[in-house]
């Protein structure tokens, strides 16, 4: 019986599983999908926000403000790439400038520092291909941009190495409430525990009902997204946004941590938590917001679109608690923006109440906090050199677009919580996120794959289970 | 200063080996291709279909054959050679990066030739919506699984793209035992050659779905169907004229784009048009003793042509080498207009022409009986008729040295179409 | 009986204008004179070149491509490819090599068109 299992290994449920494996418990983690971060850990804008944005005094704001400088630390442990680059909330119109110094007012109240109201011309100075027509901005130092797939990843594999197990293709069908225990059935297998969290995402509301009175609707809010050529770094340098409406935080144009540009996402909200197409209609609208912060913007190097699912509460906040009527069952739930920016405060939060409800908190004496990742290109000319010498596939590049190499490549695979599908590969070392999209190196990648998991190309999946690449050999 | 070699050609492909064995025929001793795949060959090597070398060997070859012939030649000549070797850069001083498993090394040469070929078109870049399942190939990449590695990519096909990878895959697929639903085209004629249409999709019965595009894929994990609508003459959408098929692959034979990831690094200036260098009457491109030739510099259709252009870097390369070339006066542009899209090599200098000089050009749409009138600041140099010209089939019209005597400034090159053709 | 044809014996592709019957072609619209021959036997006896690969052992790569030293007869062309299917090649094979010999008693035989 484990100590803790946690549903989700997307951001939250990762750095809850970090947490806790400072301590000596058996932690598990399951995820219903072929891979950690596949959830809305995967699809989102990527921005550690800096926290003017949630309403005073709700739990948002809270682990927001909380959370945001945790990121330095974090991501130096876990060797994941992150750099505050600042974000600009973009005003128009006098009322939107009114707007903005809300904004200000408000990071204030929540303790936020590094915030000043830009005039047009320190804005154009800032940024200048900024629209003509913008009249100043809310400018945050704070805010900065990460790799959240990275993050993910390396929390759980942080997680892992320090004693937490996982369990992947793991869907959680029925959850049976014991005297002092949670039996959680899956169809491949069950698992039992003393404390569950729920950190499901777009599904936590489900997770919920199989345990607890409904008291929460999740509803899932689409974002589309335009991933753009790195020729097109040059045009903006902070995160820039418009003044948000009732859908959200608006239509964004960033760079992103490796270089590319995103623009979007667009907001619908949907019945199906799990439709993740896109549309020419929303993805034309996300173009169009972006035109508003920079019109010359456009999307004719626009590499991939993508979509991801906001997994949005009907209460409006986090919710992050023991169930009134389930003891030892804690939902963590409604984590849409800034839910990525508060999941390292958000998981010490979540361990306070585990210990409130009980549950002994003895620290790991060997608890390591570092993941060390550090791609072949990364590493100093003589360090390169020595690499080679050991261990001469780090000296052939795989992946063109990327410069990635067969080392970088074959320790994605081996390292805890591998890859074991070609957008695991992708998400740890970047081979198919380039221009040609994996046209080149999906092949190879696929070879390296098969070899060193032991298993037929064939059997290489895309992402998911059930997405094989190929179908079978030719003769 | 040592160099350590003369000449470094970058892409062992149709384009490098044609580039350095002429070379090393005009003198050149110390010569090396570096070559990022395990052998030479290039994309040849994955064209296993024939309609190879009929202009330069007189021959019909498959794609092999034709490589075989240059890879025989390169090694009786002595051609140094790297295999799975990547260049990671390539300076304006001419010194090359490159590595492989033996390690990172430094070379510093006296001239460079650029054949790094191209890339494929991807999904991403023409933004289909719809779910992004597996099962999506771009038409190479499947090309590679189904002729080298050995694997079919799918049982139930649908081709976007009437360039003529989609069609030769096309046939390819269902002489492997796959079915192809049809090849969809949003242009209202075919991008590849006519041979191809004939010979890859009517002999087998493989439906040619013109002003069509695909407008949504759907699919969990793997592709499941595709939504195909009719296009207008704008090739925007027809609402109301969406039809779903049932597949599980869809192949992508959108374009290809010339490699130009390092000439950018080099700082050398690439045309907006063709992706690739700006290049002179000698292949070489805006900095002094680096060459391009092939399809780094502008996608070919036929690979006879890139060896007659890559053989020309490769002499040229050479006079740069020793000294021959002659920089007299001011460059004289090429301009393409009126139907075409574009002229390659884009400039000259008259000093260092060669006898007759090979112009390759591009046309934006089918034209019939039309002539293209190369003309200079008033006066007519020479005019060339033709009688069919489709954008899959590059144009090659050779000018003599003396036409080019006496001009300055920009000579356009101008496409007269039928109609028109009185008016001038 | 087809009345237009596009000639594929080169790229060019000439479009072929056919009129008049089997003993009395008139062929109009091609460059050169491999089109009128191309029509006679596209009407007579089509044939088609076929290209494939083969499976191969110890090879650099899995499979070797292979193609019919000539046209052969259109009806064999799906028959063709069973025969390929069922081959295996060990390495090395040359390019020129013959891998199957006479098909259909056509005389034509598939050979290897690379070294391997």
């Amino acid at each position: 019986m484990y100590d803790v299992a946690i549903i989700g290994a997307g951001v939250t449920g990762a750095a809850i599983a970090r947490e806790l494996s400072r301590y000596n418990l058996n932690i598990i983690v399951v995820d219903k999908e072929n891979d950690v971060s596949c959830g809305t850990s995967k699809a989102n804008s990527a921005i550690i926000h800096a926290g003017y944005d949630p309403e005073e005094n709700t739990l948002m704001a809270k682990f927001n403000s909380e959370g945001n400088p945790m990121f330095d630390t974090i991501c130096s442990e876990l060797d994941v790439p992150f750099k505050r680059i600042g974000s600009l909330v973009v005003a128009y119109n006098e009322e939107q400038l009114q707007h903005i110094k809300k904004l200000y007012k408000r990071g204030i109240n929540n303790g936020i520092k590094g915030m000043r109201i830009l005039n047009r011309s320190e804005l154009k100075e800032r940024e200048p291909r900024i629209s003509g027509e913008a009249s100043g901005a809310l400018l945050a130092e704070t805010a900065g941009i990460i790799d959240p797939m990275l993050l993910t990843i390396s929390l759980m594999e942080n997680a892992v190495m320090n004693g937490c197990e996982y369990k992947l293709n793991f869907p959680v069908e029925e959850i049976e409430r014991k005297d002092n225990s949670y039996r959680i059935k899956g169809f491949s297998g069950e698992i039992e525990a003393r404390y569950l969290i729920n950190a499901a995402g777009v599904f936590a509301d489900r997770i919920h009902s199989m345990v607890s009175e409904p008291d929460f609707r999740i509803k899932p809010r689409r974002g589309q997204y335009f991933l753009l050529d790195k020729c097109e770094s040059c045009i903006v340098n902070s995160v820039l946004f418009p003044c948000p409406d009732e859908m959200g935080k608006g239509t964004l144009v960033t760079p992103t941590v490796h270089g590319n540009v995103i623009l979007g996402p667009s907001s619908d909200d949907l019945e199906d938590p799990e439709d993740l197409s896109t549309t020419s209609e929303l993805l034309d609208r996300a173009r169009n917001g972006a035109r508003k912060l920079i019109p010359e913007i456009t999307t004719r190097n626009s590499i991939r679109t993508f979509a991801g699912m906001r997994a949005e509460p009907d209460t409006g906040d986090f919710i992050i608690r023991e169930a009134a009527d389930s003891k030892g069952f804690f939902d963590v739930a409604g984590i849409k923006s800034p839910g990525l920016t508060a999941a390292p405060a958000i998981a010490l939060y979540v361990v306070e109440l585990l210990e409130k409800g009980g549950l002994e908190l003895v620290s790991k004496k060997e608890f390591d906090p570092y993941v060390r990742r550090k791609l072949f290109q990364d590493l100093s000319d003589e360090e390169q050199d020595k690499l080679i010498k050991k261990n001469p596939i780090y000296g052939r590049i795989i992946c063109r677009c990327e410069n990635i190499t067969e080392g970088d490549i074959v320790d994605s695979i081996h390292r805890p919580v591998g890859a074991r599908t070609l957008d695991g590969v992708k998400r740890r070392c970047r081979p198919g996120m380039g221009r040609c999209q994996g046209g080149f190196c999906g092949p190879k990648v696929q070879e390296i794959l098969a070899r060193e998991l032991q298993i037929p190309w064939e059997e290489i999946v895309l992402e998911k289970k059930n997405s094989y690449i190929l179908t079978g050999r030719t003769k | 200063m040592g160099y350590d070699y003369d000449i470094a050609v970058i892409g062992g492909g149709p384009a490098g080996l044609a580039a350095a064995i002429e070379a090393r025929e005009n003198g050149i001793e110390r010569i090396i291709i570096i070559e990022r795949d395990i052998e030479l060959g290039g994309i040849l090597q994955q064209c296993i279909h024939n309609g190879f070398g009929l202009h330069i060997f007189n021959e019909e070859l498959t794609g092999p054959e034709y490589a075989q012939r240059f890879i025989d030649m390169a090694a009786e000549k002595g051609i140094d050679i790297v295999l799975d070797t990547i260049v990671t850069a390539v300076s304006s001083d001419k010194k090359i990066s490159f590595m492989n498993i033996n390690g990172k090394r430094e070379i510093s040469v006296k001239a460079i030739i650029l054949a790094m070929g191209c890339r494929e078109r991807t999904r991403g870049a023409i933004s289909i919506p719809g779910d992004r399942p597996a099962g999506i190939f771009t038409a190479g990449t499947a090309q590679r699984y189904i002729n080298i590695e050995g694997f079919m990519v799918g049982k139930k096909v649908i081709i976007l793209g009437s360039g003529d990878i989609g069609m030769i895959m096309a046939r390819r697929i269902v002489l492997e035992g796959g079915e192809v639903i049809g090849v969809i085209a949003r242009s209202s004629f075919p991008k590849g050659l006519t041979r191809n249409v004939v010979q890859c999709l009517d002999h087998y019965n493989i439906p040619l779905f013109l002003s069509h595009n695909i407008v949504e894929i759907k699919g969990k994990d793997r592709v499941e169907s595709v939504i195909v609508a009719e296009t207008d003459i704008k090739k925007q959408v027809i609402p109301g004229t969406e039809k779903e098929y049932e597949c599980d692959t869809v192949l992508l034979s959108v374009g290809l784009i010339p490699e130009n990831e390092l000439s950018r690094l080099a700082g050398i200036e690439i045309d907006r048009k063709t992706s690739g260098p700006v290049v002179n009457e000698s292949m070489e491109t805006s900095v002094e003793g680096i060459f391009a030739c092939g399809n780094v510099v502008h996608v070919h259709d036929l690979v006879d042509f890139v060896t007659e252009e890559s053989r020309r870097a490769g002499k040229n390369a050479s006079r740069y080498v020793r000294g021959e070339f002659k920089r007299e006066g001011d460059y004289v542009l090429f301009a393409a207009s009126g139907g075409l899209t574009y002229a390659a090599p884009h400039k000259f200098m008259f000093s260092n022409l060669p006898e007759k000089l090979d112009i390759f050009l591009r046309v934006d749409k089918v034209y019939y009986d039309s002539v293209i009138i190369l003309e200079n600041n008033g006066r007519e140099l020479a005019r060339f008729r033709e009688r069919h010209l489709t954008p899959g089939e590059m144009i090659k019209i050779t000018v003599k040295k003396e036409m080019l005597n006496n001009t300055a400034g920009t000579i356009n090159i101008n496409l007269v179409p039928e109609d028109r053709k009185d008016e001038k | 009986m087809k009345n237009e044809l596009v000639c594929i014996v080169c790229p060019i592709g000439c479009r072929l204008k056919i009129e008049g019957d089997i003993e009395n072609l008139v062929v109009t619209g091609n460059k050169c004179k491999r089109g009128v021959v191309y029509a006679r036997e596209e009407l007579t006896n089509p044939t088609r070149m076929i290209c494939s690969t083969v499976k191969i052992r110890g090879g650099i790569h899995k499979v070797i491509p292979v193609k019919t030293e000539q046209a052969i007869p259109e009806k064999y062309k799906f028959e063709v490819m069973n025969l390929i299917n069922n081959i295996e090649l060990t390495s090395p094979v040359k390019m020129g090599d013959i891998v199957v010999k006479d098909i259909f008693g056509t005389g034509i035989n598939i050979i290897a068109t690379r070294n391997m």
